[in-house]
């Protein structure tokens, strides 16, 4: 059995559907992962009885197609389950029972995969390394006092441990990509649209999007095909065909014209990084791919642009807890306006009010222009470096993150210097790409390092390509002693 | 531009977020250094740009009106602190 915790989602599903080995096994393994996983704090909710349930039920079947049968998976808190408690990392929606099921969600369930449980994220996906949880943090099983990175901490957490054959994330800054990138697994952050936003807790809505967490680049291609699609119930949802990423899967990349950003080169980037990166350029020249030096120059100005359109846009969403319709009401206040106060007061953490202070201030009146249409005027001038760009490489090739994980509590104290965590993962949401990170080696201490390919707009097929091609290559091993068992 | 205790409190006071005095004090600090932060913009002229409010390129797409749920009062009510019957329960409003 413990096969299984070297087995990727693509071989679960083909044990499970050649009957080597049931639904049921499979959920016990995972049960079992998850509870000797305390230490790692990766998981808010369980849902054992359940999943059991479910997995005896799908093993009584005696045909089935979907792309994820039987298998067992846990999720984001931030995908409203229904009838399972979704908390989004907060004290605020700490009793918060959702009614109804996420698009994303759904297509998984649909696709014949069954919810292991919860996992723990910085609270409403603002940060980058899921301290800000009110759950408290999530541990990096690659080492005990390491952040997973954030905000799909216990996402990143429970896949490297092994507690889920796999798992989704939301990014809207690099909270997929940067927490793969410290874990040493694959994360992918698709094109904005590709994958529905409806029944998420939302964030920043112009920029969140769903995607896949998974071992390798094969089960990402898998989950992504099963997780995305179009849904008329996100007004923002591209209407296309779905894609059969997985089968058209290709190491043949001759002749792609793979771009290099010089901005990308960052002061006091670790030498490391930089190593790995020229490693990545090597790997994709040997495999016939040609090297093109490009330019980005409004890069810098990306991470500035991102902390006020994202607050602003938090500001606007997270005006919906009042503690009215649902989740945590003070018992203070002598009048209604007191009561929302006290509520949002008491319900939100310090991140959370850090932003949705910042997100209201640009917005004010007086400040409007300065702040908020200066930035989004700005985006534009990001996603033009892309299109441009685009017009003569096929892909971009980055380092995913300027450092690999950090300790625990080493960065709290500066909002600015968590921010920069997010440095090379937050263009590419301003301007709506798909983007993947894969591991790609260690630093010095042994700690897993990522690297970043873009293509433009529902290219996904062409990085998963490449990305499948450069793992060949990297062929990337982390070992991990189960320290927390 | 830094930002100082009164405009904090403003802002707070529209978020509708209720602060302790010692959270006032670290957030004037923080909410100065995010600011500055963001206001590398400033060296960039944009007079000709134009803003980006969507990456998507699609027009919203009208739907009939007509109801498409309903009947689903007690869902509705299911998650609020405070409730009846009928209503969601708050604070007295009326004097």
């Amino acid at each position: 059995m413990s096969d299984l915790n070297k087995s990727s989602l693509t071989n679960i599903v083909n044990l499970i559907k050649k009957k080597k080995i049931s639904s049921l096994e499979v959920t016990n393994h995972f049960i079992k992962n998850i509870e000797n996983s305390r230490k790692l704090n990766s998981f808010i909710t369980t849902c054992f009885e359940e999943a059991i349930k479910k997995a005896k039920e799908f093993d009584k079947k005696k045909n089935f197609n979907g792309l994820l049968a039987g298998v067992p998976l846990a999720v984001k808190d931030l995908f409203c389950t229904k009838n399972v408690k979704t908390t989004a990392g907060s004290k605020i929606l700490q009793n918060f029972i959702p009614t109804y099921e996420s698009s994303v969600t759904q297509n998984l369930w649909s696709e014949g995969a069954i919810l292991l449980g919860k996992l723990n994220c910085d609270e409403f996906a603002m940060g980058s390394s899921n301290e800000t949880s009110y759950f408290g943090n999530s541990i990096n099983p690659i080492g005990k006092n390491l952040v997973p990175g954030g905000s799909s901490g216990g996402s990143a957490s429970a896949l490297a441990a092994n507690l889920t054959p796999a798992t989704i994330g939301t990014d809207t800054g690099g909270s997929i990509r940067q927490p793969a990138s410290f874990t040493g697994t694959v994360g992918l952050k698709p094109t904005y649209g590709l994958c529905s936003r409806w029944g998420i807790v939302a964030f920043a809505s112009s920029l969140d999007q769903a995607g896949p967490m998974t071992k390798n680049v094969e089960d990402c291609a898998l989950l992504l095909e099963a997780m995305s699609g179009y849904d008329k119930k996100d007004s923002t949802s591209i209407n296309k065909k779905k894609e059969n990423y997985k089968s058209n899967l290709n190491t043949n990349i001759k002749g792609l014209k793979i771009g290099i950003p010089k901005e990308y080169r960052v002061e006091n980037m670790p030498k490391e990084i930089d190593k790995l990166w020229k490693h990545g350029v090597n790997i994709l020249k040997k495999s016939g791919a040609e090297i093109i030096d490009i330019t980005l120059p409004h890069t810098k100005y990306a991470l500035p642009t991102y902390y006020i359109v994202a607050p602003a846009e938090a500001s606007s969403n997270l005006a919906r807890y009042d503690g009215v319709k649902y989740g945590y009401r003070s018992k203070k206040g002598k009048n209604l306006i007191e009561m929302y106060e006290n509520t949002r007061g008491e319900g939100f953490g310090d991140e959370v009010k850090r932003r949705v202070l910042i997100g209201t201030y640009v917005l004010s009146s007086g400040y409007y222009d300065a702040y908020y249409l200066k930035a989004q005027k700005v985006r534009s001038l990001i996603k033009n470096d892309f299109d441009k760009s685009f017009k003569t490489v096929d892909a971009i090739l980055t380092p995913s993150t300027p450092s690999s994980a950090f300790k625990v509590g080493e960065k709290t104290n500066d909002p600015i210097s968590m921010y920069l965590n997010d440095i090379f993962t937050v263009p590419v949401n301003l301007a709506g790409l798909p983007a993947i990170s894969i591991p790609a080696g260690q630093d010095e201490k042994g700690y897993p390092l990522g690297l970043q390919l873009i293509s433009k707009a529902l290219d996904e097929q062409k990085i998963l390509n490449i990305a499948l091609q450069m793992e060949k290559v990297i062929s990337f091993k982390q070992s991990i002693n189960r320290w927390w068992e | 531009m830094p930002i100082d205790k009164n405009q904090v409190k403003k802002v707070a006071k529209l978020s509708r977020i209720s602060l302790d005095d010692d959270k006032i004090e670290s957030l004037t600090k923080d909410l100065t250094l995010i600011i500055n932060f963001v206001e590398q913009l400033n060296k960039l002229n944009t007079n000709e740009i134009n803003p980006l409010t969507s990456v998507v390129h699609k027009t919203l797409e009208p739907r009939n009106d007509v109801i498409n749920d309903g009947k689903i009062k007690n869902e509705i009510l299911k998650n609020s602190p405070s409730k009846n019957e009928d209503f969601f329960i708050v604070p007295k409003v009326i004097e």
